[in-house]
């Protein structure tokens, strides 16, 4: 595998060490080890099956629910393996997902928004309106909805209803955002809105997405790792990878002569 | 559908190596003008830039709608992008050669003034170098690549010996000053060649490796870097 030099070690924000992950008797992950930098945007792409919505999803140990799942290796948040820890509700708050489909509640905008820092305690009140405005102004939604708070999420356009649920997770404080295909039911107008909205995010959020899009990984992340069987065959700044990738794995995969 | 692409990109392998040919014919053509004091040849050469100008154009309008229809990355990217770049190059040439036709004919008015040794050297020299950096290209082949680079000293070696072969001449008879100008303007319109057969060779590693080895660009970066 190789790593750039401009994953450094330094600003590692979440990093998985030798990261291994079963379904019953199949290996999804092998040994996978990769840095994510803070403030940063990393894609990671691959074939059906590859394994990187597994890795994804083991970065707030949502693969747990699944039976028969278990992980080896290491996954660092700041330093701290978060494959030994008890207590996933305060570990998903500080690393959230979005995902494909865009799955707000069925409430009001509101309180779709208010939801996450109510349950955890963070505010009442006007506290509370003021987490809900900051967190739509973050996806700038916030002058689309303003007069109309009270109206069901479920009313929304698949774009105004996806800019809703990342509210929903910025409104809790995270500091990892985990994307899975979040733009796939988009078309390509609300594709563009929201990949703009992650470069916004992306001066205080560490931004993971897993796409099948590979313009979409080269037009939005900054660093890029190529699945393919469960391995990390490549791991490299994005404009590496599209130029001039080291494993002919890699190459015969952004050119489409291979998977 | 990618069957279609990879067709594409094998024309437009084969159209650069068909003007590279035409270039090389070129250069054989207007320097033999030149040696043999005939003019027979320059009309072929005229003849030839016109068919070099028209693949140059179609080149780079191949290779626009090939980006912006196949969006290519990685090997398949810098094949088109480096393309359209010796289809410049090799335009370039075919003018250069032009140019040697034009100095030869102001030539053919009056007697010669030397014996031309070591022009015919020279274009063969530099015939030389375009035909391996077309192979290069062709066959991917780095080594070869370099070897063109590696000539180009030479090359520079014959237009300062000319040069100064030719001050002597013109020191000795004012009345030689034209015609030797127009001579030091051909061995600089070989030298001329030559560099972009270089340009070729540097575009054709970059090409096959990713690596950019103009002006010792990468070096200084990481000697920068510490």
């Amino acid at each position: 595998m190789n790593t750039s030099a401009a994953v450094s070690a330094r600003t590692s924000k979440l990093a998985a060490e030798r990261l291994s992950a079963y379904y019953g008797g199949f290996q999804a992950l092998r040994e996978v080890t990769m840095s994510l930098r803070e403030q940063s945007i990393t894609a990671i792409i691959g074939p059906s099956g590859c394994g990187k919505s597994t890795l994804l999803r083991s970065f707030n140990r949502m693969n747990d629910d699944v039976r028969g799942f278990c992980a080896e290796g290491r996954i660092l948040l700041d330093g701290e393996d978060i494959l030994r820890r008890r207590d996933l509700t305060s570990l998903r708050k500080r690393v959230g997902m979005v995902f494909q489909r865009p799955n707000p509640f069925p409430l009001s905008v509101y309180e779709n928004v208010a939801y996450g820092p109510r349950i955890h305690g963070l505010a009442r009140g006007s506290e509370l309106d003021a987490i809900v405005e900051r967190s739509l102004r973050a996806t700038g939604m916030w002058a689309e909805v303003r007069d109309r708070l009270g109206a069901s999420a479920l009313s929304l356009s698949g774009e105004a209803q996806q800019r809703l649920c990342i509210s929903r997770l910025l409104a809790v404080a995270p500091e990892v955002l985990l994307m899975d295909e979040p733009c796939s039911a988009l078309d390509p107008i609300a594709t563009m809105r929201i990949e703009e909205l992650m470069q916004d995010l992306k001066a205080r959020y560490t931004i993971v997405i897993v796409t099948h899009n590979m313009q979409q990984a080269t037009r939005c992340s900054d660093e890029c790792g190529f699945m393919w069987l469960g391995e990390l065959v490549e791991f490299a700044p994005t404009t590496e990878m599209f130029t001039r990738p080291k494993n002919p794995r890699t190459e015969g995969y952004v050119t489409g002569r291979f998977g | 559908m990618h069957r279609h692409f990879e067709d594409e990109l094998r024309a437009l392998k084969e159209r650069l190596v068909h003007m590279g040919a035409l270039a090389e014919r070129m250069i054989a053509e207007a320097v033999c003008a030149l040696v043999e004091r005939s003019s027979a040849s320059i009309d072929s050469v005229m003849a030839a830039e016109l068919e070099v100008n028209d693949l140059h154009v179609e080149t780079d309008e191949r290779v626009v709608e090939l980006l912006a229809l196949q969006h290519p990355v990685a090997a398949d990217l810098r094949l088109l992008v480096m393309a359209s770049k010796i289809s410049n190059d090799l335009e370039r040439i075919g003018d250069q050669a032009v140019n040697v036709c034009e100095s030869t004919r102001f030539l053919l008015e009056s007697p010669a003034i030397k014996p031309l040794i070591e022009f015919p050297v020279m274009a063969q020299t530099v015939q030389r170098m375009v035909r391996d950096s077309l192979d290069a290209f062709v066959r991917s082949d780095v080594p070869l690549a370099h070897s063109v680079l590696d000539t180009d000293d030479t090359v520079d070696a014959y237009k300062n010996q000319v040069f100064r072969e030719l001050l002597t001449y013109m020191m000795g008879d004012p009345r030689t000053i034209q015609r030797s100008l127009s001579l030091i303007l051909i061995s600089r319109n070989l030298e001329r060649i030559g560099d972009h057969a270089t340009n070729i060779a540097e575009e054709v590693i970059y090409l096959v490796q990713g690596r950019d080895v103009r002006h010792h660009f990468e070096q200084r970066k990481r000697a920068a870097n510490g």
